[in-house]
């Protein structure tokens, strides 16, 4: 599905670029600037850094910075303690290979507190640059290239495209379950059964892999959908694939994230301890959105003591995280507490508007966002309109590529096309993130709205 | 039935077949809990892998303070940091998505100003054999560089499985990625006598011998070596290039010490350089792929992590293969476009960045002293390192000592360097990391340590070598 559309992959990206850098040299086009909600890139997007992390950042990276009254106290002592844990007392230097000690320690204790008390041990956990090298690191040990047959992912559709990439990249099949689009992209474990099912005599699945909340589709799933997932996995015997990175944007009504590892350790016996997972989380989301940086980490439960002496080799092959990262990692599992100089307000991301827009539109339609930093609507186009859309397009491209690419080129926005993700035949989607500061989401939804009524005129 | 989850049959054998790691800085780490308790030295001085600021050694400060501003732009106002550091974080925050180093580069090989500054730097480099910004791609350190293009190459097992032709010592951490990710070692000797020179025989033989068991598709070349320190000259960059394109393998030419070579008479010349003046035929086809990063040299930013790689003649459809790579992170390219393009003599800043050429002689006298107290050891030998930061000396283990290291059920180059760490704490590399596999025992250890810490080190070398 993805390979042979892998030439098209960077077409709408260089082509942004290249708009970008006209824009810059003053050519005339009828925007001012490209709205770039290509990636969850929240800094891209317009949101500003938190002062707090860049401000101890900066002192890690020049310590002079120490002494100069212009930083509050509380980020000089934080900065101080952060490079106290460093190697010669510098960012540069390499620390050890899973993380530094401290940090990972600290993560630990962030998510004890999370789940409620329920103990993380620092043993378990390893940080890397970025959520996608710990998850494959992790899909190597689980993933047999030489196997026959050949192993298996269980991937839900839509689906976070780089993991599928690392999937197939190390020789496993993708197995796709599909989201329930009609009930906001709800995960059903009849859907799961029957994705098992269809892998006989194809593959040997031995994961599943699960993102919540969601990306690109913007669920969080309930309690009961989590554990209904866990006793799934656990009756076939899957490794659960677990990535949380979105796990601090939740914003729907009566919406609330929970843990994985919680949902496991309070169902109890027999699941609580022996269901395997890895649950994966970065600081390139949330309210850090320091993709750049990249750090993440990897929190394993109830792995054979014997699989993590693999796993240990795996990670200790490659230097470790980027130390500025792992100091944001930090920085993000203890933050300031109330009473400290810099004791952040934290702003909410509110989609509500964007959904009452989309929704708004005809030809459009979006299921309630709540969580997550995407919105992934559906265009409803028409059989005819398909046609002539694909009759139009230069190349012959599907529809929501075409819409894309047009978006791009008349409206100045940046999006990318449903395809990427995985989306049910015959169906049509874009994914934009919405995590924009609130003027430019809004001139987004300006934009959008005008050129969607001009291309499903011509189009209809 | 359910119940019993994965268990390691069911690990990917790859993994279990990644040679286990030596770790002698775990045991490191114990021994320093010990100090005081059991242990009569005051620290455990650790110089197993080249990482300079770990030794002691400072960072450059034009680059941190560049680095900071970028990181809090508010800094941009800051009148007490020079002028033109506050110019140049402007003009990189300008490159980056929304102004922030946080956002990702904005494509995924890289900031295309950032590659355009390193195609800038190897042209000059090069005496102006160009070099094309879309052929380099940022990676997150040369190593992750290197693993995303050999996984590229990996195909077959048995008889078919690829194979790579890999100099014996190597970087200590090759061999555990070539397990990694399924490519046979086919080791290629380096000449000990010869200043671990390389061997043109020597690598027909290698060929040949790998021939029977993998089938041989890259070779992979160290220049400056790591850990040698050996710089290659002209005329042996010309043999290997013409080696490898009559045996068709590609070249993995990694480069990352370009930048400390300090022996005399001694001038790194890059494999794509001579590549160039070798004439149409080979210059155009070769297939090369050389990899660099800032962890190394004066610059010493291990912790950082960026690096990147310069494809030569690479199949356009293997080149956007490279393009999945994860992106590198953003400040690591800033100071890698920084270290490329330093002040010039008329910006403030520049009389302190020239605190360089201070370190290069540090680096330099390190390396003369370290060597001579090394050859004078008993039981020791060590060649002459042109370049790099390592030294690798030959120990003659008394056989006693390679006894009882087979009963330990250990290699008795390890079983040397654990000894040294109890009695002595100091961690130096063994040579089988390097891939030294046969019974010429070596050890890895890095010079450059600051001048209290070598005069103690030098002292503690003696005694355990005394005690044997």
């Amino acid at each position: 599905m993805w390979n042979m559309k892998q030439l098209a992959y960077g077409a709408l990206a260089r082509r942004a670029n290249q708009i970008k850098d006209e824009l810059r040299q003053g050519v005339r086009k009828p925007y001012k600037e490209v709205i770039d909600v290509f990636q969850g890139d929240l800094h891209g997007a317009g949101m500003k850094p938190l002062t707090f992390v860049r401000q101890v950042l900066a002192a890690c990276v020049y310590p002079p910075l120490i002494n100069s009254n212009n930083l509050p106290l509380d980020v000089r002592q934080r900065a101080q303690k952060e490079l106290g844990r460093c190697v010669g007392g510098s960012v540069g230097s390499y620390s050890a290979a899973a993380g530094i000690p401290e940090i990972v320690h600290s993560i630990s204790e962030f998510i004890k507190r999370r789940d409620g008390g329920i103990p993380s041990h620092p043993e378990n956990i390893y940080i890397s640059p970025g959520s996608q090298w710990s998850i494959s690191n992790i899909l190597n040990v689980l993933v047999n290239r030489e196997a026959s047959p050949r192993t298996g992912v269980l991937i839900p559709v839509p689906c976070y495209n780089i993991t599928v990439l690392s999937i197939t990249q190390l020789g496993a099949v993708t197995v796709p379950y599909y989201l329930s689009e009609e009930q906001a992209w709800a995960l059903q474990v009849e859907e799961l059964q029957r994705a098992l099912e269809s892998a006989k005599g194809v593959c040997s699945p031995v994961a599943l892999y699960v993102i919540n909340p969601g990306n690109p589709a913007g669920y969080v799933q309930s309690q009961k959908s989590v554990q209904e997932v866990i006793r799934f996995a656990w009756e076939k015997r899957l490794f659960l694939l677990v990535d949380e990175l979105y796990q601090d944007c939740v914003y729907g009504e009566n919406c609330e994230f929970v843990s994985y590892k919680r949902t496991l350790s309070e169902m109890g016996p027999p699941f609580s301890g022996t269901v395997e997972l890895a649950s994966f989380h970065s600081v390139s989301k949330g309210f850090l959105g320091e993709c750049g940086l990249r750090a993440g980490y990897v929190e394993l439960v109830n792995l054979d003591p014997a699989v993590m002496k693999h796993i240990h080799t795996i990670f200790s092959k490659d230097s470790c995280a980027p130390v500025l990262g792992q100091i944001a990692l930090d920085l993000m599992t203890d933050p300031p507490k109330p009473g400290d100089p810099s004791y952040p307000l934290y702003k909410q991301v509110g989609p509500e508007n964007c959904t009452l827009v989309i929704n708004s539109l005809p030809g459009f339609s979006c299921p309630p966002l709540e969580g997550g930093l995407f919105a992934f609507p559906r265009l409803n186009l028409t059989p005819k309109a398909v046609q002539k859309a694909k009759v139009t397009a230069e190349m012959q491209e599907d529809p929501d590529t075409f819409y894309c690419t047009r978006l791009l080129e008349e409206g100045g926005v940046f999006t990318s096309p449903g395809w990427e993700y995985g989306q049910k035949e015959g169906t049509y989607h874009i994914r934009f993130c919405i995590a924009a500061p609130q003027d430019i989401m809004e001139e987004l939804l300006r934009r959008l709205s005008s050129f969607h009524m001009t291309f499903m005129k011509d189009f209809s | 039935e359910a119940g019993e989850m994965s268990t390691v049959q069911e690990v990917n054998s790859r993994v279990r077949g990644i040679r286990a790691p030596v770790n002698l800085q775990g045991l490191a780490a114990c021994i320093s809990e010990q100090i005081g308790v059991k242990k009569p030295f005051k620290s455990v001085i650790d110089v197993s892998s080249g990482d300079p600021h770990k030794a002691g050694m400072p960072p450059i400060s034009f680059i941190r303070q560049v680095m900071a501003v970028c990181l809090y732009p508010e800094l941009l106002k800051e009148k007490s940091l020079p002028l033109d550091v506050r110019q140049r974080a402007q003009k990189l925050l300008d490159m980056c998505s929304g102004g922030s180093v946080g956002s990702y580069s904005t494509t995924s090989i890289g900031l295309p100003e950032v590659q355009k500054s390193i195609s800038e730097f190897i042209t000059r480099r090069d005496g102006g054999v160009l070099s094309h910004p879309e052929d380099i791609i940022l990676t997150i350190g040369s190593q992750k560089g290197l693993s995303v293009f050999l996984n590229l190459l990996t195909s077959g097992e048995g008889k078919t499985q690829t194979g790579v032709l890999t100099p014996m010592p190597c970087p200590h951490t090759l061999p555990m990625l070539l397990d990694m990710t399924g490519l046979a070692l086919v080791p290629y000797r380096l000449f000990e006598e010869q200043g671990w020179a390389v061997n043109l025989d020597e690598l027909h033989r290698a060929l040949e011998a790998g021939r029977v068991h993998c089938e041989p598709k890259a070779i992979y070349i160290s220049n400056p070596g790591n850990p040698t320190g050996y710089v290659q000259d002209r005329e042996t960059i010309e043999k290997v290039i013409r080696f490898a394109a009559t045996n068709c393998l590609i070249i993995l030419a990694e480069e990352v010490h370009q930048g400390s070579v300090y022996g005399q008479d001694k001038e790194f010349i890059s494999y794509k350089k001579v590549l160039s003046e070798m004439g149409k035929t080979y210059a155009e086809t070769m297939e090369l792929v050389s990899f660099h990063s800032i962890s190394t040299a004066y610059i010493g930013e291990c912790g950082l992590r960026g690096g990147y790689m310069e494809v030569v003649n690479i199949d356009p459809a293997v080149k956007k293969c490279l393009n999945f790579t994860p992106s590198a992170p953003v400040l690591p390219q800033l100071a890698l476009e920084l270290s490329l393009n330093p002040p010039r003599p008329e910006d403030s800043s520049y009389n302190s960045y020239t605190q360089i050429h201070h370190i290069e002689d540090t680096l330099s006298q390190n390396a003369k002293r370290a060597l001579e107290f090394l050859n004078r050891v008993e039981g020791m030998s060590c060649q002459p390192s042109m370049a790099g930061p390592f030294l690798y000396p030959r120990v003659h283990l008394p056989p006693h000592m390679v006894e009882e290291a087979k009963r330990l059920g250990v290699k008795a180059d390890v079983l040397y360097c654990q000894r040294l760490l109890e009695e002595e704490g100091i961690c130096v590399g063994a040579g089988c990391e390097n891939g030294q596999e046969d019974k010429n025992y070596h050890i890895r250890h890095r010079y450059l340590l600051i001048n209290n810490k070598i005069n103690q080190f030098h002292r503690s070398f003696c005694e355990a070598m005394l005690t044997g």
